[in-house]
């Protein structure tokens, strides 16, 4: 099968279109949708959790005030219009009439205040940097809802999907230990499925939502998350037909389950979702303080080898920052670093690194985050073309637990290779990786290269709060062309979720949520076999 | 219990004095219980990284202050000592404590995955037992001739075989190709199944994954069996049962094999540890719901409660095989005394 980008934009044209009338068959009611899943989710609320299990979930169970089309523009959810002041420091919500929790309690805008408030800005990892700005929130009426901000937050119109900040019920959370509430293992939601139970390590069934405010929707009756430890048992069910759905597969079994008549991939499975892969330099080591250096290891990796070879092709080779998804802030104008051997090693022969009497000119460690996969082999091709350079990088292999133990906390690394969420917008998926004001020794996924840079600082403090939608983007070119001549990280490839799905399994990829969106429009095509 | 309702040889009376005599393992089994505790908790105390990195990594983004939370949340921000301490003042009071990773009490979590890893262990030892016994009395029997060759070389091929390979390649014959059985979990989804129906679902589902764990133990019986019964004929009993002329299957089966047995159970017995580990490949492998993969997990997240409770029962589950065992040994040589 060949499923390009172009193809998949024809798809979701059409799409688009309207569930209605969408090219493959009208939408008809029932059926029970098995999602194999790898990972069991820590929780089932992702207001106080980033956790893409949890999301994968929680997405189905709760709406958000907004929703995003395929091109990250926001849609109406639970907040039919909205608008923000000029001075960018109100941001009016208007709610939608009739919405109920699934315990059958209207939804208010209490609801939205007490989320914001008492949930995303407190325990949510990324909504602490959302919501920072949010001073108070206003509840003129039920249906209305007011965000004062000390200062502009033009990113957090691209945060309200559900499975970034989740709207819970205030009357189910408020004056209980939130993170503690048993809600959050059996969440009541406002969303096109309700939670009906969860048997730990085998599966988890969500049923159809009648009261559902877009009548008529959903169509399926069920959705059951069935655990599927092991990857090859997951491509198994996939090609018996016993599970419908699934990602997280290893890149290596796409080609194969590509050929069944049965299956379809699809390669954008959860655009709000995409990561970028990096190499990432530790910049307290002084053999990586002289830029020649970081540039040699950045002119010695083979961007198209590695998606062709360990990604089989799903993915984007990035040599900026922000990835290629988001169109609106990433640019190709960026300093550039090719693969060259020759040149990287005439950089390290410059930067005074000569050939010892076993030809290695200099040794460091590189840390996969995870001990299989597309990561580690990423590190092993990177070490077979450094070797030739007289480069000897020795790759070590740990847990997650461990990974993040040892780059962020005991800070005993000297180059890493892991993946991170980009979005949903520079501020609060890239700059965390760039902001000196972000070295934080302890903390997960933050400036662990221990970059620091004034004028990047200026440049990412300055996006931060500006509202022109053009003076942005030249702030984040700007910031991309900066700290690809610096080169504390190296970008490699930037990705979506891949998702595998039985052909007849129709408009459950319809928002930049993909996978982990509400599903309200999927459907079985009766027709299709 | 009613003394009168019991004669002498009552089997109750049996079961009760042999349980009294049998004490001695439960007790001695306390200090290998604490020892368990502790050293693993050491252990997980010597990894790096703790369940809120764990946490964390998953989540794919944090700050100073929602880490802080989580780490006072799930009482890491005590001295290890201190939590070590709590830990154990839970077990005196018969609690596994609770797991907020999980979000449920630990035994709770334990206990609805117990019943599956034992049906699958007692399915491959069964299976283990049956087909390599019966491989061994083959073996035996035909020494040095055809059948005694094809089987030496399946058992080999048995043995040197990596179960979860084994268990990919019987996924991919079985349930992708041939489509006889499930490819993973231990029931059909969507089907609401009940009584003798849910039961044979199960089992239906079990068939893979008793089978992949029970390879390497049909080869390890086979290869026994077969050694120890080529020893017992040699015996001057077995020359005798000949001598009087019984037929040469009832010298085998009765004479020769019953002997044979014991040093299987014996091994057999010290396998059930073995299988419990074994079992988190097959587990993982066929995506089937048990302690095993609760427990790789378990290390994984860090997740000290969950492991120790595990290890903890897994321990107790280890020594009552092992006075079970004793047990069938008295029963099978009448010279071994309960004591």
């Amino acid at each position: 099968m060949n499923f390009d980008r172009r193809d998949f934009l024809a798809w979701s044209a059409a799409l688009a279109a309207g569930p209605t009338f969408a090219a493959n068959g009208t939408p008809a009611r029932g059926g029970t949708l098995v999602f194999g899943v790898g990972r069991e989710p820590p929780s089932l609320c992702s207001a106080f959790t980033t956790a893409g299990p949890t999301q994968l979930v929680s997405g189905k169970v709760f709406d958000g005030l907004l929703t995003y089309d395929l091109n990250l523009q926001p849609q109406p959810q639970l907040a039919t219009r909205w608008e923000t002041s000029a001075d960018g420091l109100t941001v009016t919500f208007h709610l939608r009439e009739n919405v109920r929790w699934h315990d059958g309690k209207p939804f208010t805008s209490d609801d939205v205040a007490f989320s914001l408030l008492e949930a995303w800005k407190k325990f949510n990892a990324r909504g602490r940097t959302t919501f920072l700005n949010v001073e108070r929130v206003e509840t003129p009426s039920p249906r209305v809802a007011v965000l004062r901000l000390s200062k502009p937050a033009p990113y957090l119109l691209r945060a309200l999907s559900s499975v970034e900040s989740q709207v819970i019920p205030k009357h189910l959370y408020a004056g209980t230990d939130l993170l503690a509430n048993p809600h959050n293992s059996a969440p009541i939601g406002t969303g096109p499925f309700k939670f009906v139970r969860w048997e730990r390590g085998r599966q988890l069934v969500l049923e159809r939502n009648a009261d559902y405010w877009d009548s008529g929707k959903p169509y399926l009756d069920q959705i059951v998350f069935k655990q599927l430890t092991d990857p090859g048992a997951a491509t198994a069910a996939l090609e018996t037909g016993s599970v419908h759905l699934a990602s997280e597969l290893p890149m290596s079994e796409l080609k194969t389950l590509a050929a069944r008549p049965n299956l379809a991939v699809h390669k954008r499975g959860a655009t709000l979702s995409a990561t970028l892969t990096a190499f990432e330099f530790n910049l307290e080591r002084p053999k990586f303080q002289d830029l020649r250096v970081r540039q040699a290891i950045a002119h010695a990796v083979d961007r198209e080898f590695l998606l062709k070879n360990v990604w089989y092709g799903y993915g984007d080779v990035s040599e900026a920052p922000i990835p290629r998804t988001w169109a609106a802030f990433h640019t190709e104008d960026v300093p550039k670093y090719p693969f060259d051997l020759k040149k990287a090693e005439a950089l390290l022969e410059a930067a005074g690194l000569k050939r010892n009497a076993q030809g290695v000119r200099l040794s460091f460690t590189n840390d996969p985050n995870g001990s299989t996969g597309v990561l580690f082999q990423t590190a092993q091709v990177l070490r077979s073309n450094l070797a030739k350079i007289g480069v000897r990088m020795e790759v070590r292999t740990q847990d997650f637990g461990e990974f993040v133990q040892r780059i962020y906390t005991r800070r005993d690394f000297d180059t890493a290779i892991y993946t991170a969420g980009a979005g949903p917008d520079p501020a609060i998926g890239t700059q965390r990786f760039y902001w000196s004001r972000n070295v934080q020794p302890g903390v997960a996924f933050s400036n662990g290269a221990a970059y620091r840079n004034a004028e990047v600082d200026r440049v990412l403090e300055a996006a931060q709060v500006e509202t022109d939608a053009a003076k942005r983007r030249a702030l984040y070119v700007r910031f991309q062309q900066l700290v690809q001549a610096d080169l504390p990280k190296i970008p490699l490839i930037g990705s979506e979720s891949v998702v595998v799905a039985q052909r007849n399994l129709r408009d459950f990829l319809t928002t930049a949520d993909g996978m982990l969106g509400n599903f309200s429009g999927a459907f079985f095509d009766k027709g299709a076999a | 219990m009613n003394d009168v309702s019991l004669s002498p040889a009552s089997p109750w009376r049996r079961l009760l004095a042999t349980l009294v005599a049998w004490r001695r393992p439960f007790v001695r089994a306390l200090p290998t219980a604490f020892g368990v505790v502790v050293l693993n908790f050491v252990l997980l105390q010597a990894i790096p990284g703790d369940a809120v990195d764990a946490l964390v990594a998953e989540a794919g983004s944090a700050t100073a202050e929602t880490t802080a939370l989580l780490r006072q949340r799930y009482g890491l921000d005590k001295p290890p000592v201190a939590q070590l301490g709590d830990y154990l003042g839970h077990l005196a009071h018969f609690s596994l404590g609770y797991s907020p990773r999980y979000d449920m009490p630990v035994m709770d979590l334990i206990l609805a995955r117990l019943p599956n890893t034992l049906l699958l262990m007692s399915m491959a030892l069964g299976i283990a037992l049956s087909l390599g016994v019966s491989f061994g009395v083959v073996m035996a029997t035909w020494n040095g001739r055809w059948p005694d060759r094809v089987l030496s070389s399946i058992a080999f091929l048995l043995y040197s075989t990596p179960g979860f390979w084994i268990g990919l390649m019987a996924i991919i014959l079985f349930a992708v190709q041939l489509g006889w059985l499930p490819s993973g979990g231990d029931a059909t989804i969507g089907a609401e199944l009940a009584g003798w129906a849910k039961f044979g679902d199960t089992l239906k589902h079990a068939v893979l994954p008793a089978f992949t764990l029970a390879t390497f133990y049909i080869a390890v019986y086979a290869r026994l069996t077969r050694a120890a019964m080529l020893d017992v004929r040699t015996q001057d009993y077995v020359r005798t049962a000949r001598a009087k002329g019984l037929h040469p299957v009832r010298v085998t089966l009765r004479h020769v094999l019953r002997n044979a047995l014991l040093p299987l159970t014996t091994v057999a017995g010290a396998h059930i540890g073995g299988l419990l580990g074994g079992a988190a490949v097959a587990e993982t492998v066929f995506s089937w719901p048990g302690i095993g993969r609760l427990t790789l997990e378990a290390v994984q997240a860090r997740e000290y409660r969950v492991l120790l409770g595990v290890l903890l029962l897994s321990s107790f589950l280890v020594i009552l095989a092992n006075v079970l065992v004793d047990l069938l040994h008295a029963r099978l040589d009448p010279r071994i005394k309960g004591n």
